[in-house]
């Protein structure tokens, strides 16, 4: 609401400082929603830990130690070790490293590819438009996982290729929202403004149509995350991810579940991690959108009226 | 009028269809090797006769210019041919109609059941928003999105076979020779299956049903002295339930995706399995067949839903 009423007085403002209100809202808003505060803290806990990586835990990545395979969760190894004695926490905490690279690639990706098809429809309109949104269409109709599993499966693995598979199906999405984005606000009198000012099509579409547009993009963002880090995972989990060195939850839940009888730890846990980031990104992503969706806050304000 | 209707939303599937064929054409393009050797099932580095080798080329089509190469493969795939399998040595699409029974079994099965669970629980929560009992439905949404299909799937497995031991952990029994061995084994992945998009049926039924309960025409049954139990499951149900169908046929994508892992965890004989055994034995005509083939079926339910959508809302003027 704020935001909203303060719009026509930033008309002029330098986007920098339009962007940082929106991340001030952000903050602002955690605070007051339970979801979005439990998702936070948890999302930042998988960031943080991402960053740090294995080199927190005292033992070795890879190095198989025999004396103690197969252990239960103990105070020695908190969830546990593996089939060569190495231990499940390390492994879990190598995972988050590969699975935010991937997410993080992934839904980037998509956006630098989508929102460029979706303002050159929108600003051009005409044939270019329609042929543009035809394209979008038909990409919609792709089962995202079995279209990323066909091109890593086609292609063979590595990270710019699992960035790309997952990537492509998201396409059409930034493309639909940056396109309706830009269709109401052109008609918005900053734009009349801007352009009056002499500034090019593409100057008011980046520094002043864009940060507009940037609430509904970052909902889709946080929901794509999530997204991505499942597609990751389950390609791994399929064998059809990125192997050794490189250390996924999917790959790790794929090796135990010959083992599921004896140390179901192994699977459970990576597991629970894989779960509770998705989780957290989910949480946040649906707080915020119901938060800037404005029929959601209609019908909240009518039950409270 | 409903026949012109469907006939105007068949033709506009005409430029999708082409996107669609042209998208999967091409990634087959970035297989890597020369589909020459792999016709021939040729092992790496094989020496083949330039005689052989110049024969197959041209009989694959490969000599013509990538328009007309496009071209005749999707008149062929129009007259539903989809390429000889490597491995299998027939026609693609007769393997992958051989897998196609227990992938219905599976995929109707757990939506059925996910639809009979799943729309009640909506509306329960949509009446007592903000309860328990909603916050309930909220949490097995939320949880039902954030687990992975294929952790969930081996949690059932540890559970329901191996600890409890009630149930087959992999497989499949063909229900005309054993049908109580059929369900219990379809009983593990159709629940993951249902749970999945019961999740999701759920968190839009309670959503479109609280949208709904404060529409004019609510009121207006209410005037008339109507009781809550039959305005509210009568008429907010029933103009809900429209928003709940879309919602399905939105989900195929998804069921596609979700069917491919499920079939994967339980070694069930689906065409998601065969889409994993293809790819491990790199028959890519059969690969491309199941892409295809999970495609046409995404655009043709949500035809279907978009023809039946005009049905069931009559306020909805055919275009």
């Amino acid at each position: 609401m704020e935001a909203r009423a303060t719009d026509d007085s930033l008309i002029f403002a330098r986007p920098a400082s339009r962007l940082s209100s929106v991340t001030r809202a952000i903050i602002a808003f955690t605070g007051s929603d339970r979801r979005a505060m439990m998702g936070g803290m948890l999302l930042v806990l998988y960031i943080l830990v991402a960053l740090m990586g294995p080199g927190i835990s005292p033992y070795d990545l890879n190095a198989p130690d025999l004396d103690v395979r197969m252990q239960a969760p103990s105070w020695a190894h908190w969830l546990g070790t593996d089939r060569i004695g190495r231990d499940v926490l390390t492994r879990i905490i190598a995972g988050s490293q590969l699975s935010l690279q991937v997410a993080a690639g992934a839904v980037i990706m998509a956006l630098i590819l989508g929102a460029p098809l979706g303002a050159l429809g929108s600003y051009v309109g005409g044939a270019i438009d329609s042929l543009v949104q035809r394209v979008m269409e038909g990409l919609m109709a792709f089962p995202s996982l079995v279209l990323a599993l066909a091109l890593v499966a086609l292609a063979g693995p590595s990270v710019i290729m699992l960035w790309f598979a997952i990537a492509f199906s998201s396409i059409p999405r930034y493309a639909r929202l940056v396109r309706s984005g830009v269709l109401t606000q052109k008609e918005r009198e900053y734009v009349d403004a801007a352009r009056a000012m002499g500034q090019s099509p593409m100057r008011i579409l980046v520094r002043q149509i864009l940060p507009h547009i940037m609430a509904p993009i970052a909902v889709q963002l946080t929901l794509d995350f999530a997204r991505a880090i499942s597609v990751e995972a389950s390609l791994s989990y399929l064998g059809l991810g990125l192997s050794v060195p490189y250390i996924s939850w999917g790959t790790m839940i794929r090796d135990a579940q010959d083992f599921l009888e004896v140390a179901p730890w192994l699977a459970i846990f990576p597991g629970l991690t894989l779960a509770g980031v998705i989780l957290a990104f989910t949480l946040v992503g649906d707080a915020l959108r119901d938060r800037l969706d404005p029929r959601m806050r209609r019908s909240l304000s009518r039950r409270l009226a | 009028m409903l026949i012109r209707y469907a006939a105007m939303r068949l033709v506009q599937l005409i430029p999708m269809v082409l996107v669609v064929t042209m998208v999967v054409f091409f990634v087959m393009m970035i297989v890597p090797g020369d589909p020459v050797m792999v016709m021939l099932g040729a092992v790496d580095g094989a020496q083949v006769p330039q005689q052989v080798y110049d024969a197959m080329r041209v009989r694959l089509g490969l000599d013509q210019p990538l328009i007309v190469q496009y071209l005749n493969w999707l008149s062929n795939l129009l007259q539903g041919d989809l390429g000889t399998s490597i491995t299998y040595r027939t026609s693609a699409l007769e393997v992958i109609l051989q897998r196609l029974v227990p992938t219905i079994y599976l995929m109707v099965g757990g939506l059925v059941i996910a639809v009979i669970v799943a729309v009640p629980a909506g509306v329960l929560a949509a009446i007592h928003n903000s309860t328990k009992w909603d916050h309930l439905a909220t949490g097995f949404v939320v949880v039902g999105i954030s687990v992975p299909t294929f952790w969930l799937a081996l949690v059932a497995i540890l559970i329901f076979a191996v600890y409890l031991g009630w149930l087959p952990s992999i497989g499949y029994t063909r229900p005309q020779e054993d049908f109580v061995g059929f369900l219990r084994h379809l009983a593990l992945p159709m629940s993951v299956v249902a749970l999945n998009i019961a999740a999701t049926v759920l968190r839009f039924q309670r959503q479109d049903f609280l949208e709904q309960m404060h529409q004019d025409y609510v009121r207006t049954a209410r005037a008339k002295g109507l009781s809550e139990t039959l305005v509210l499951w009568k008429h907010v149900l029933r103009n809900s339930l429209i928003t709940t169908f879309t919602v399905v046929g939105l989900q195929m994508a998804y069921l596609s995706g979700l069917i491919t892992i499920v079939e994967s965890v339980f070694n069930y004989p689906g065409i998601g399995y065969l889409l994993l055994n293809s790819i491990r034995t790199r028959d890519f005509i059969v690969v491309q067949g199941v892409v295809l083939f999970m495609v046409f079926l995404v655009i043709v339910v949500n035809l279907m839903v978009d023809i039946l959508y005009t049905v069931l809302d009559p306020r909805i003027r055919y275009g």
